[in-house]
């Protein structure tokens, strides 16, 4: 299997306080891998470490193939990234949102055009293509932020707690969306706090504290923690914790 | 690749402001606002102002021009005055706004040496009044002069001389205009550019921008594209009403004008750049720009308040408000006349200023991202 994530002793500290410590860990192309950690485990910040956006204090790190050092540029054009914030521009229509992020990965117009109307196609907006996104409802801006992080073909998409403040049926539909990026191999590096979600996930791996605590299937940590659900695992692994918010 | 690139996101700064209908309104707004206020509240056209004569050559020549200025709708003649004593009385009794005096030799001097002086005497203590009175002044003894030169050979040259009693150096208002450029400038650069990219750290696009391939660099140059456009586009607003509805012409050149208000621009941006480094929020982007370079513009520029008059340690401080340089720079120019060797210090000190937050922003822009 292909692996598209490689980590080994990935460590970011800010003075004494150890964000995220000596992360190892390996994801396949393809793969649904949760990233799952309370609030404050550090995950968001591992997670910026692995898409450029912070800089590791040690340990190594390779994404796509790419060192995250030193070949940064090369690691850009090969991930996604959607963040918590919603993060497309309120103030644009939905073509001019999937032209501008189309563009700045340096997609050419025509390329943009197919990309974008299928796109439009798929979340079933032709009616609402030209309407600013600031009016569309949060499910369907966060549908359209997913598949617009994934408009230039990534490797990898990173999804950091996508899901936050939706109900539980558009967090279904996304889900979908997420499944079908993921038969079309790209690889799904996604952290969440819902535990039904962390169910969808192919592997998951559990921060506690700055560490990884565990990293498995989600029927195989079940099984090893003697849980029935993962809500339990998580709260078994999470007790522990002295960081919270 | 990379132009395309920059292309679609200048595009997209450009959306920005154009969909936001306040924004828009106090981009565009706010200069023609401002110059026309200040426009109308202190240079209100002067009509029938009281006008002496000291007419010590008593000649044709010197009747004839006497005759040009009364028949003139700007000045009604109150009379001639036999000395220079009275045409101090008259001056202070406040009625007379101005006296002219030609000298016995006028009429000679032009036959013979082809040239003659005049002297023009204003109160200046309402500055703003002195000057549009002696601009009209000038402008029909010019009148006068272009008449006389249509049919000889040498032509004729009447030099006036200008004399501003009471305030010689027409501190205190000047014209305003150089000032409310300066302050549009400040306010259009400065604050729309460090919110607006606070608004993309707040609003979360700044990290997606940051993931993508995007250029830091690029980021940067495509806020400033836009708004160094649109403050251009303000400069021409404010230059065209300055000259068709105050009368304000620009005495030098426009083409140097313009370069130099685009450096100024650039300095203005920089400094925006600065404060959205810092700025977490937008509300906290606006405080500082309004507070931070707003206030300063019209304190310490020299625009409302004199700088000679300030204490020594406020007099240090405007040296470091760029306005106050960009404030001289227009003066020079629109009002003096002056060309760049006159204004290349001010031009270095601003170019100085903007190269200097650039760098200082750049790193800690870049460190954030990291």
């Amino acid at each position: 299997m292909e692996t598209v994530i490689k980590t080994h002793e990935l460590t970011k500290r800010y003075g004494d306080f150890i964000a995220a410590n000596a992360i190892s860990l390996e994801v396949y192309k393809g793969e649904i891998f949760g990233f799952l950690g309370a609030n404050g485990a550090g995950k968001t910040t591992a997670m910026r470490m692995l898409c450029g956006l912070s800089t590791p204090s040690s340990g190594s790190a390779e994404i796509a193939g790419y060192d995250i050092y030193r070949q940064t540029e090369q690691v850009k054009k090969n991930i996604g990234y959607m963040s918590q914030k919603f993060s497309l521009y309120e103030d644009l229509t939905v073509m001019e949102n999937i032209r501008f992020f189309g563009g700045i990965y340096g997609l050419g117009s025509k390329d943009i055009r197919l990309k974008g109307q299928a796109l439009i196609k798929q979340l079933g907006l032709e009616s609402e293509e030209k309407k600013l996104v600031g009016s569309l409802p949060l499910g369907w801006k966060q549908k359209l932020a997913f598949s617009v992080a994934i408009l230039h073909s990534p490797k990898i998409v990173f999804l950091d707690e996508p899901t936050g403040g939706v109900d539980p049926l558009t967090r279904r539909q996304f889900w979908d969306l997420i499944y079908e990026a993921a038969d079309r191999g790209i690889t799904i590096f996604v952290t969440t706090h819902y535990m039904d979600e962390a169910e969808y996930c192919g592997r998951l791996s559990i921060m506690v504290d700055g560490n990884v605590k565990a990293l498995d299937t989600p029927s195989a940590l079940k099984e090893q923690y003697h849980a029935t659900s993962m809500d339990d695992v998580f709260y078994e692994l999470a007790r522990g914790a002295k960081r919270s918010e | 690749m990379i132009n395309n690139q920059f292309l679609v996101f200048v595009k997209k700064e450009f959306a920005h402001v154009l969909r936001d209908r306040k924004t828009l309104l106090v981009l565009f707004g706010l200069p023609v606002m401002q110059i026309l206020i200040f426009g109308f509240a202190l240079t209100n056209e002067v009509k029938n102002a009281s006008i002496v004569v000291l007419d010590q050559a008593k000649d044709h020549q010197s009747q004839r021009l006497i005759g040009r200025i009364g028949a003139s709708r700007y000045f009604d003649i109150e009379g001639a005055v036999d000395d220079e004593e009275a045409i101090e009385q008259n001056l202070r009794s406040g009625k007379v706004k101005m006296a002219l005096v030609i000298p016995s030799g006028f009429s000679y001097d032009l036959a013979h040496r082809n040239k003659a002086g005049l002297r023009i005497i204003a109160d200046a203590s309402d500055p703003n009044t002195a000057n549009t009175l002696s601009n009209y002044l000038s402008s029909i003894i010019m009148d006068e002069q272009a008449e006389l030169n249509a049919n000889v050979p040498v032509p004729y040259t009447i030099i006036p001389e200008m004399r501003m009693l009471y305030n010689p150096q027409l501190k205190g208002v000047h014209n305003f205009v150089p000032g409310v450029m300066a302050l549009v400038l400040m306010l259009v650069c400065v604050m729309m550019t460090a919110i607006s990219i606070v608004r993309e750290k707040e609003t979360g696009t700044m990290e997606i921008l940051l993931v993508s391939p995007f250029k830091p660099l690029l980021v940067i140059l495509s806020k400033a594209v836009p708004y160094l456009l649109l403050s251009l586009v303000n400069v021409g607003t404010i230059l065209l009403l300055s000259v068709f509805v105050l009368d304000l012409p620009v005495n030098g050149s426009i083409l140097l004008l313009l370069a130099e208000s685009t450096m100024f621009i650039i300095t203005c941006l920089s400094i925006g750049l600065f404060i959205s480094v810092k700025a977490q929020s937008q509300q906290t982007a606006m405080l500082i720009s309004l507070m931070g370079m707003m206030l300063p513009t019209i304190l310490f520029s020299g625009f409302m308040f004199p700088i000679e008059n300030m204490p020594k340690p406020l007099q240090a401080i405007t040296n470091i408000v760029p306005s106050r340089w960009y404030y001289i720079i227009v003066k020079s120019i629109m009002i003096k006349g002056l060309g760049f060797q006159a204004i290349w210090k001010e031009t270095a000190i601003l170019a100085g200023m903007a190269v200097f937050l650039t760098l200082v922003s750049l790193k800690n822009f870049k460190i954030r991202l990291e």
